[in-house]
């Protein structure tokens, strides 16, 4: 990293993210994945000649929503205009995108790297309209066109070049999602090419005002990718610029199996692409009553609640930036909480037991069966003393799996703790007698001895004894 | 500003059209002439005029988000100059 050191890093990324409208952008075909190739397809989207494109209503406010949630400013008047170039992905020979009144601009959203938070600008958001996929086959020689995708409606977030090192893209790119979940607009699912994101990397010796010559870096199909291929791209400029080169401007791809960035050859000499009003799509006029008619329809965003869970709940700041990450969990949190009032217990078991699980076993909170309203009741059942936190332990595991409600749980599997004294004595008295060596040993002063007994009796209630009245039973009797 | 037969030859390469050298001077000429009439326009006061990105006096055409039936995959291929497994099949366009 030592060649890096001299030179500080400029990034700005530009996140194109698919909203999950139900038809595409300028026509009447389903946006669902997965279907049979070129199934979703019509005379609109496929480019046919005398066709006319009409704007999806839902998209415009998926893109308001998204723009205002990020802080942007919304344009009173907006329009379309086409892009273009000549690509097979593209079966108009342009794209229908917007130029210079983007819906919305002048955002920002503040991230947190190493304990610190830094605002990051957003140039602006605009709508347009995704591209066909291509695979390419016979040994490179062709292609086989997919044109499913055209028409997907996009949004394209462009930030200002204000993120200086890999991690803190990164931490854009989460916090990014999180909005856009939080929102609603869209899956974000980056394996379904729902969230995609290119990025512009320079370098300049600290101090240095003007930026360096820039690369943009491609196919980056993960947040771990971005990273790394910011990572990659850090240290080959530095190399270029200590032997005294010349950063070259290009687009280069990312290949994260090789761990390297290649040149890519460009598909069109320049990125001359001779933007013009698209005469088929009138002005968009954006009045304030539908402005706040939109804005009304944001939830609460992960920062403000991030803020009231460590007010309003006393949680670490680390704790309540982890639940908030995701909207389901945050949800999930808040349900339990309508059955306890533990909040920290219930921040506890999500970030322990519920995420350890679903870490190592690579789960999504929605693949699991577990309720907020059964980790909420678990909680209450464990002030209760109906359960040990020993038996909470198989309690949650089994809600996990099944879904079921704790208080089922532990009748079905007869899984109530003993904190009757009459029915604790008999076993106390059984396991004393059976454990002489150990029943001498604390008396000749060896506490540790205790201990040996008191898993002694666990084993024998199969954890149900209640360890606080265990305790007090065994001294009682070996003190005597 | 006028046209050169760079400025032909950069806009043919971009619409992919390959152009004679005739064909190049006879474009250059022409696009010259367009450019001249359109020129009339720069002695227009202008100042208080809002740019027109759209002749109609209409604005928000939308629709509501529903789905429509799309093409049969048989009519969306009979364009296709080749295809496979349902796709359209290209010439590959190097990267």
């Amino acid at each position: 990293m030592s060649e890096a050191t001299k030179y500080e890093t400029v990034v700005g990324l530009e996140v194109h993210v698919e909203l999950h409208t139900n038809s595409k952008i300028f026509c009447g075909c389903s946006t669902a994945f997965g279907a049979p190739a070129n199934t979703h397809t019509c005379p609109v989207c496929l480019g046919h000649p005398g066709v006319l494109p009409v704007l999806n209503k839902q998209a415009v406010e998926y893109a308001m929503k998204a723009a205002m949630a990020l802080n942007c400013e919304i344009a009173d008047i907006s329009k379309f205009d086409r892009k273009n170039y000549f690509y097979p992905d593209s079966p108009k020979a342009y794209q229908i995108s917007q130029f210079d009144q983007p819906i919305g601009e002048n955002g920002w959203i503040d991230i947190e790297v190493n304990g610190e938070t830094k605002r990051i600008g957003i140039t602006r958001l605009h709508l347009e309209e995704d591209a066909g996929k291509l695979t390419h086959v016979d040994g490179g020689y062709a292609s086989l066109v997919d044109f499913n995708r055209v028409g997907t409606p996009l949004v394209e977030i462009v930030s200002e070049p204000d993120i200086r090192t890999p991690e803190e893209a990164k931490a854009y790119l989460e916090k990014l999602k999180a909005i856009m979940l939080y929102c609603d607009v869209s899956d974000v699912k980056m394996e379904e090419g729902s969230l995609r994101c290119d990025a512009n990397i320079s370098l300049r010796p600290y101090g240095q005002e003007k930026f360096g010559t820039r690369a943009e870096l491609k196919n980056m199909n993960s947040f771990r990718g971005v990273q790394r291929g910011l990572e990659y791209e850090q240290i080959r400029q530095a190399e270029i610029l200590n032997d005294g080169g010349l950063v070259v401007q290009e687009t280069r791809r990312w290949d994260d199996t090789q761990g390297k960035t290649f040149s890519m050859r460009g598909k069109e000499e320049s990125h001359d692409y001779r933007y013009f009003p698209d005469p088929d799509l009138v002005r968009l006029n954006i009045s304030q009553e539908w402005k706040d008619r939109v804005r009304a329809s944001i939830p609460e965003l992960p920062d403000a609640r991030k803020a009231r869970y460590t007010s309003e709940y006393g949680l670490p700041s680390y704790d309540a930036e982890v639940i908030t990450s995701s909207k389901k969990l945050a949800d999930f949190f808040e349900e339990s909480l309508n059955y306890t009032k533990d909040a920290k217990a219930v921040s506890n078991w999500i970030m322990g037991d519920l995420l350890g699980y679903l870490n190592a076993n690579s789960l999504e909170l929605s693949e699991v069966k577990i309720t907020g309203q059964g980790l909420g009741e678990m909680i209450g059942l464990l002030e209760k003393g109906t359960i040990s936190s020993k038996i909470a332990k198989t309690v949650f595991k089994s809600m996990l799996e099944s879904g079921k409600l704790p208080q089922q749980i532990v009748e079905e599997q007869g899984l109530v703790q003993i904190s009757d004294e009459g029915a604790l004595v008999a076993v106390v008295d059984q396991i004393i007698s059976a454990n002489p060596q150990s029943v001498e040993d604390f008396k000749a002063g060896k506490d540790k001895a205790i201990g040996f007994l008191v898993g002694q009796i666990m084993k024998e209630t199969k954890g149900k004894a209640n360890p606080a009245l265990v305790n007090k039973l065994l001294l009682e009797r070996l003190k005597a | 500003m006028s046209i050169t037969i760079k400025d032909v030859e950069h806009v043919a390469n971009l619409a992919r059209l390959e152009l004679s050298n005739e064909e190049k001077e006879q474009f250059t000429g022409q696009l010259n002439a367009i450019l001249k009439y359109a020129e009339k326009l720069n002695g227009l006061d202008t100042d208080n005029v809002e740019p027109t990105s759209h002749v109609l006096p209409i604005t928000n055409v939308m629709r509501e988000d529903i789905t429509r039936e799309s093409l049969p995959i048989e009519k969306v291929l009979l364009n296709a100059p080749d295809e496979e497994d349902g796709q359209i099949k290209v010439p590959a366009v190097l990267e």
